[in-house]
């Protein structure tokens, strides 16, 4: 995993609730085995038509939004499928951030493994960010360590984040080795509860 | 004197294998289960770091999401076939034991575990995929993970967990004739919203609960997660015990009473606290079916469908509006007068031999209508044989349904069982999500028995009125 420490990017406004996985990766594009290259088909039935043609009612496929690094969200973003070809698939695209008001425990967990920060605001406050992304190219600066978010001019809001989730994301730690630190103690478990 | 606990207390501090102050927990995982679609980014990250599986004796693997369920041998779908034979060479290579489509254990991950009894009181279960939650109708403790976590547990038996907040849905009463375990729960999500649970573990409780059979508590558990919980259980009684005697993993003889012994301490405590709880009344429960594109969209059947412009908040007039566009509803409209094209009876909410049963009964006599294309798809091969031994089979293909082998198909058409474009089901799945059953495909989710009366009526009835003389 890439740590994650600063990271400044234009952002893109997405003001839908309960954005479900099944509309952040459709379940045709489940069937691969690699984690990579899932981004082509983030959001797909929003951003093609069946003929596989970019739909022009649909932002993000405005010039403007080129290159977005930052998702903005609605309420409950990524509820439904436990499937981690979601954030795959968020991330392939090009986004290292999500900001949304609340999130569902599964994607959020999800985003955190794979070196996504999301990070939760006040309906408010995402609101406010919404109005400056829609109307223009607008972006974003999120500095993990100082646990902020905060523009050019002069817009700024400090976010939570469990400690063990900021150290994993700050130093890019693989989980599973750090784990195994503690096989000795997984083996006395497992002889405690003749597992 | 200890303090009280409830049941997800106990079984989370029965698991932890090391704690520290302001860190998740390290907590054992007693119980994995491995589908097709969601491991194999998990085995190829085991091998690219020279890891292998720490307790295949643990690890249980099976084909669901992708498999055909006409002429299971004649995979026509390339990509699908190849993740079908990656898990077959990631057990093989990683010695785990797997009900591949030709065992005649095979079926839906979460159908299966209950049937061969690997699922029992007690346990912390795991599995990548959400609806995991469906064991927790055993008292277990049971919860969808991420791929990322499926690679964790397969290395290392355990996962860093925070102990999540506990709410209490306690319903009161008993349910009325012809409302079931699948209305209970579409009502509770369309009452409190497809968010309510996030964060929490739900215990269901009261005397609704502890009067469902244990096919029914699945169901109920089964759809925790649409709840936005991650897990939902029930406290383990005569009822569970009764299910798990004498099922091929359960104990057997003396060890089964030890361990009916050890079950029984899992109970919450009398007087063990929640961090919420909510009181539902079962007389007031009517059959459901859902409307629109999340399962929180749901009125009983007697309702109509809502009208965007009498909302206050913009935001929920848009939703609504949105939902309505897709579904290709009126509002206003009664539910009643909503006329399908499909109906898909299965999926690991209600694809079990009860279900199979009560649907059966519905439409025993009768004939499908005829626009309507209705299919049966039972959760595993050995339901299906049970079935057929009962001659539940004959009853829906005289009645003119399809008979098919197990899988999840239609549930999420990741398979070839898919919904054209436009055209409208009446399904016992519990999700309808744009797209969940096909591109454009237009889900309603109901009970066996109301999707059963819908297809013989090619719209949505009150499966009390439909079916009062003969079936009740
Ligand atoms: S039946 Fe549906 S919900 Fe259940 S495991 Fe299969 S795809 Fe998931």
């Amino acid at each position: 995993m890439e740590p994650f420490q600063i990271h400044k990017g234009l952002v893109y406004p997405l003001n839908r609730s309960n954005v479900d996985t099944d509309q952040i990766i459709p379940k045709q594009f489940l069937k691969r085995i690699e984690r990579q290259g899932f981004g082509q088909f983030l959001f797909y039935h929003w951003r093609f038509d069946d003929n596989g043609h970019p739909r022009k009612d649909f932002s993000l496929n405005e010039e403007k939004y080129n290159g977005a690094s930052i998702l903005l969200g609605g309420e409950n973003f990524g509820c439904g499928s436990s499937r981690e070809h979601a954030p795959w698939a968020v991330q392939d695209f090009g986004f290292k951030v999500i900001i949304a008001p609340s999130y569902a425990d599964i994607f959020k967990n999800n985003c955190g493994k794979n070196g996504i920060l999301a990070i939760q605001v006040s309906e408010e406050k995402v609101h406010e960010l919404m109005k400056r992304a829609e109307n223009d190219q607008y972006h974003l600066t999120v500095d993990l360590a100082k646990q902020l978010v905060f523009d050019d001019t002069g817009f700024e809001v400090s976010f939570d984040i469990p400690a063990y989730s900021k150290e994993m994301l700050l130093n890019g730690l693989d989980e599973i080795g750090v784990t195994l630190n503690y096989e000795d103690k997984i083996s006395q478990y497992e002889l405690s509860v003749g597992a | 004197m200890q303090k009280p606990k409830n049941i997800i207390e106990k079984i989370w501090e029965q698991h932890v294998v090391h704690h520290e102050d302001g860190k998740p927990d390290l907590l054992y995982i007693d119980l994995h289960l491995v589908h097709e679609v969601t491991s194999p980014q998990a085995f190829e990250g085991l091998r690219m770091s020279s890891r292998k599986v720490r307790r295949p004796d643990r690890t249980f693997a099976t084909m669901d999401h992708n498999v055909p369920t006409r002429e299971r041998h004649v995979i026509k779908d390339l990509i699908s076939k190849t993740q079908m034979d990656t898990l077959k060479n990631n057990c093989e290579e990683f010695g785990v034991s797997l009900a591949d489509i030709h065992h005649p254990d095979n079926g839906i991950v979460h159908v299966i575990g209950p049937e061969l009894g690997l699922t029992q009181p007690g346990k912390t279960i795991v599995c990548g995929d959400s609806h995991t939650s469906t064991h927790g109708a055993f008292g277990a403790l049971a919860f969808g993970i991420g791929t990322s976590e499926v690679e964790h547990v397969l290395a290392t038996q355990t996962l860093w967990q925070s102990k999540p907040k506990t709410l209490n849905v306690k319903v009161n009463g008993k349910l009325g004739l012809g409302v079931t375990a699948k209305d209970l729960i579409l009502a509770i999500i369309a009452k409190y919203g497809v968010n309510f649970g996030t964060g929490y573990v739900i215990e269901f409780s009261g005397e609704a609960i502890r009067a469902l059979s244990m096919e029914e508590r699945m169901t109920v558990c089964n759809m925790s997660i649409e709840a936005g919980a991650r897990a939902g259980l029930i406290t383990p009684d005569e009822t569970t015990f009764a299910y798990l005697k004498g099922r091929r993993h359960v104990p057997k003889d003396d060890e089964f009473e030890e361990a009916v012994a050890k079950w029984k301490f899992l109970a919450s405590d009398e007087d063990a606290a929640y961090d919420f709880t909510l009181e539902i009344a079962a007389e007031e429960i009517e059959p459901q079916v859902t409307w629109g594109t999340n399962p929180g969209m749901g009125l009983p059947v007697s309702g109509s469908v809502p009208d965007p412009s009498l909302l206050e908040k913009p935001s929920e007039r848009e939703e609504i509006k949105r939902a309505l566009d897709y579904m290709g509803l009126e509002a206003g409209q009664p539910i009643t007068s909503i006329k399908i094209d499909h109906v898909f009876i299965g999926s690991c909410t209600n694809s079990r031999l009860s279900d199979l049963r009560k649907a059966a009964k519905v439409v025993h006599g009768h004939k499908v209508h005829s626009s309507v294309t209705a299919i049966v798809v039972p959760g595993s091969m050995s339901i299906k044989l049970a079935a057929e031994k009962e001659g539940l089979d004959t009853v829906f293909t005289e009645a003119g349904f399809e008979w098919r082998d197990a899988g999840c198909s239609m549930c999420l058409a990741m398979n070839d069982d898919v919904i054209p474009t436009g055209e409208r089901c009446a399904s016992t799945s519990n999700r309808n999500f744009e797209g969940r059953q096909g591109n454009g495909a237009r889900t309603h989710l109901v009970s066996p028995e109301m999707a059963a009366a819908a297809a013989v009526a090619g719209h949505f009835v009150d499966v009390r009125k439909f079916a009062a003389q003969e079936v009740l």
